[in-house]
């Protein structure tokens, strides 16, 4: 039972994801050509009350409903693996028109061919386990 | 209900995404999608052939359980709350599609010329979707993080090392939208 609260905010994660386009592949090639504003609103916007919820999180204003501090893990430094990483996926996404999240929520629309995609991107991290000593990171 | 049955505007959607993380955040977890990926790789076994994969899947279970909902989500979404599958983008980029050999841009979510069963069935089609995915899948977990984990955590939490993975992010999509997309088609 206490993962049905995830399953839930999974749900409202796919319908904001599908009602508002992010899942539709001309969003993307849009957004990369710069003739819409829509993507950037979005994560703009996302961002922008993101950076609230985190000073909330850091002051202790608001914990987790067990009553637990909030711990924003950082993030993995090196300049190589976020700039070429990075770059790899842009590539991808632009392609695919997803990054993961949507490739799920155009699973649930129905579209076969993603499931290419979620194993492509699947074979990608298990190759990337493989290489990870061998890159730069 | 017209206004759930509208597509919705970015003012609706940037912020019902910042409640999607704070929520995950408050239920004691974190907002990243592209970890799925290597939990995945995890149950298949892939912990046999190098130790990257040896974790205890079964803690990412919440992130497997928000995978799911998200997949209802989009069956809920285009079943019940989507009446027009049209999308309504610039009449330029549809211009411009139907230059590099995209035609009826906008009439449906996703281009047939990449997406329908028929270009899967395709030796090329088949190789565009799995190279996409492949791209997607390598440089995320490289990356350390994907759009969710980089552009939305990352940079709300101001942290430099996801402003170079969106700078990245955006090297790798402009060269994909200027320079190779027009190759493909």
């Amino acid at each position: 039972m206490k993962y049905i609260k995830f399953f839930l905010v999974g749900i409202l994660f796919g319908i904001v994801m599908s009602k508002s386009e992010v899942i539709s592949w001309y969003r993307i090639y849009e957004m990369f050509k710069f003739q819409s504003f829509h993507m950037y609103g979005i994560i703009g916007s996302a961002v922008a009350i993101g950076m609230v919820s985190m000073f909330l999180f850091r002051k202790k204003v608001v914990k987790t409903f067990e009553g637990n501090d909030i711990h924003v893990r950082p993030k993995k430094k090196g300049l190589y693996r976020n700039l070429l990483g990075g770059t790899l996926f842009g590539l991808g996404w632009v392609l695919a028109g997803a990054c993961p999240g949507p490739m799920f929520v155009l699973v649930g629309k129905g579209v076969v061919s993603i499931i290419v995609v979620i194993f492509g991107a699947t074979l990608g991290a298990f190759f990337y386990g493989l290489l990870k000593d061998k890159i730069p990171h | 209900m017209d206004f759930i049955l509208q597509p919705w505007a970015w003012y609706v959607a940037g912020p019902v995404i910042a409640i999607v993380m704070f929520l995950l955040f408050y239920f004691g977890e974190r907002f990243g999608v592209s970890s799925n990926l290597e939990t995945f790789c995890a149950i298949g076994g892939a912990g046999k052939l190098t130790n990257y994969f040896k974790i205890d899947w079964k803690q990412n279970k919440w992130n497997l359980m928000f995978v799911a909902g998200a997949i209802a989500g989009g069956f809920i979404s285009s079943t019940w709350l989507t009446t027009s599958d049209a999308v309504a983008i610039n009449p330029q980029t549809i211009k411009d599609l139907a230059d590099i050999g995209i035609a009826n841009a906008g009439s449906s979510y996703l281009p047939d010329e990449i997406f329908s069963i028929d270009t899967m069935l395709t030796l090329k089609g088949f190789s565009t979707l799995l190279i996409a995915g492949l791209m997607v899948g390598f440089g995320a977990r490289w990356a350390g993080g994907c759009t969710s984990g980089h552009a939305i955590v990352g940079l709300s939490n101001l942290e430099i090392p996801s402003l170079i993975s969106v700078i990245g992010f955006f090297i790798g999509g402009l060269i994909m939208t200027w320079f190779i997309l027009p190759l493909i088609f």
